[in-house]
């Protein structure tokens, strides 16, 4: 008797399990598909949701590490090597005996390496004044895209040699190797507001050995700033500007501004430029600027626009690990 | 005897919600490899969150857009900045289900080649598509592996004249992601 309620129950229990566990809900599957769909969605993106929202750095603020003449708060990615041809050209506007100053060249011939994702460092030899500069520069703060940094930080500094020919000196001066050299320091503060707008602000500190006249301070402060209007997914318009700040400055130069438009395609960047300075150092165009935009009243000319370019090529010189072994590691 | 009825009441109910099994992962792996002759690209993504329903076959894929890693950091910039507007579209989504979910059971240790159709979202763009798939159980975990083809015009990405010959036509993605017992 006893065994037979067990069973009798035992059956039932399994029966009903069966029923329930199978051909009911099958049932139901097909006739409310959209509904239980839905709901099962919702369970599932309510799982996804409680994932930890993970840290994202604003990327891409400008397309490359300078913005103009000067440096943008970009730094060449780890492990890749940037090879920079930059040239800038003499008047513009002064015709075709010059051919649009493109007789006239000045040309940096630079490397940038990415030694981590935070510090680079370059060096590039100029034919102004035969200069060799090296750079370095270190991310210290970087945007984020959610709350958290608004903005980003970075320092740059530099140095630079001029190898002019010494100088005659009247007898018992002497001129020291110290005399060529130049010392930049610079803060590139920047925020990227959309994919549109960047804007960035450069307070500089520029040091100079040697200045022409004892009354001529040797330390520069200027401030800086530039932004960038991207026009497409490839072209981008570049401003920058900056401003000496009275009484640190030398005599008989102007503030410079240059305009530039980068053009991007695969692994180059083109940036075609408009400014009055024809120097590529910081020493030289933002404290040592010689001509002036617009019309010159002295000499009756637009003498000092002047066209250039700066082209990137970038080579990836350390692979990331996932890629070293090669071929597909996934499976 | 009472004892024994409310054994077998609660053994059944552990068989009825056995199989309501979900499955979680947010470390699931998500490559895509396209190449030409001019430009090999291929990129790794570690940090795909996937939740499956074991009983329901329904699941969802969440691929955040930003975290594929790049051999080359300046086509790791330009696929996020020019062609997958990550910024905008942050995540890429796959939702649907195993169709063949009846045929087969996720509690028992196996591969089973699994059906799915679902709607697809790549660069903000949904498309309905069906993929093909495995699906290894082990213990507590299921594998998740598929290979399947993307054509990035489909989704509105745009490729421009300049690299069009560098830029594979069809990109094969390839999925294996381990999920455990949520």
């Amino acid at each position: 008797m006893r065994l037979l309620h067990f069973f009798i129950l035992a059956s039932t229990i399994i029966t009903f399990s069966d029923v329930d566990s199978f051909a009911q809900p099958r049932k139901e599957h097909q006739l409310q598909v959209d509904e239980s769909d839905k709901k099962d969605g919702d369970d599932l993106l309510d799982i996804l949701k409680d994932t930890p929202e993970k840290k994202s750095y604003t990327t891409a603020a400008f397309k490359t590490s300078r913005l103009v003449n000067g440096h943008s708060i970009e730094n060449t990615g780890k492990g890749v090597l940037d090879f920079r041809v930059n040239h800038r050209f003499g008047n513009l506007l002064n015709g075709t005996s010059n051919f649009f100053g493109l007789d006239d060249a000045n040309t940096r011939i630079g490397f940038d390496y990415g030694v981590t994702d935070w510090l680079m460092v370059g060096f590039g030899r100029n034919t102004y004044q035969k200069e060799y500069d090296g750079f370095l520069k270190v991310k210290l703060l970087r945007q984020t895209e959610n709350k958290g940094m608004p903005l980003s930080l970075s320092y740059m500094g530099a140095s630079s040699i001029q190898s002019m020919p010494a100088p005659t000196l009247p007898a018992g001066q002497e001129y020291h190797f110290s005399n060529r050299m130049y010392y930049v320091n610079q803060l590139l503060i920047a925020r990227k507001f959309n994919r549109w707008l960047s804007l960035q602000i450069m307070p500089t500190h520029v040091h100079y050995n040697l200045v022409p006249t004892t009354p001529e301070s040797n330390d520069l402060v200027a401030v800086g700033v530039g932004g960038r209007v991207k026009l497409s997914n490839r072209v981008a318009i570049n401003g920058e500007y900056y401003y000496r700040v009275p009484g640190t400055e030398q005599n008989g130069y102007y503030n410079v501004l240059s305009i530039g438009v980068d053009i991007e395609t695969g692994g180059h960047v083109f940036q075609l430029i408009i400014s009055n300075s024809r120097a590529m150092t910081e020493r030289a165009f933002i404290g040592q600027t010689n001509g002036q935009w617009g019309f010159d009243g002295k000499t009756g000319s637009f003498d000092a626009i002047h066209f250039g370019f700066n082209l990137s090529r970038v080579f990836t010189i350390v692979r990331p690990k996932e890629f070293r072994g090669g071929g597909d590691s996934m499976y | 005897m009472k004892r024994s009825i409310i054994l077998l009441v609660a053994f059944s109910l552990i068989a009825l919600h056995g199989n309501a099994q979900k499955y979680l992962t947010r470390t699931g792996k998500v490559s895509f490899y396209g190449s030409t002759p001019l430009e090999t690209i291929e990129a790794i993504n570690n940090e795909v969150a996937c939740v499956l329903d074991a009983e329901k076959g329904s699941f969802i894929f969440q691929v955040p857009v930003k975290s594929f890693k790049f051999e080359k950091s300046l086509m790791q910039e330009h696929f996020n900045e020019n062609y997958m507007e990550s910024s905008t579209y942050p995540k890429a989504e796959y939702r649907g289900s195993i169709e063949n979910i009846n045929d087969i059971d996720l509690s028992k240790n196996g591969t089973y080649d699994v059906k799915t159709k679902g709607n697809l979202k790549i660069h903000g763009v949904t498309k309905e598509v069906s993929l093909p798939g495995k699906l290894i159980v082990k213990g507590n975990n299921i594998t998740v592996q598929s290979k399947f083809k993307v054509v990035p015009q489909d989704y509105n990405i745009e490729i421009p004249g300049v690299v069009v010959d560098k830029i594979a036509k069809e990109i094969e993605v390839t999925v294996n992601s381990i999920m455990q017992t949520k």
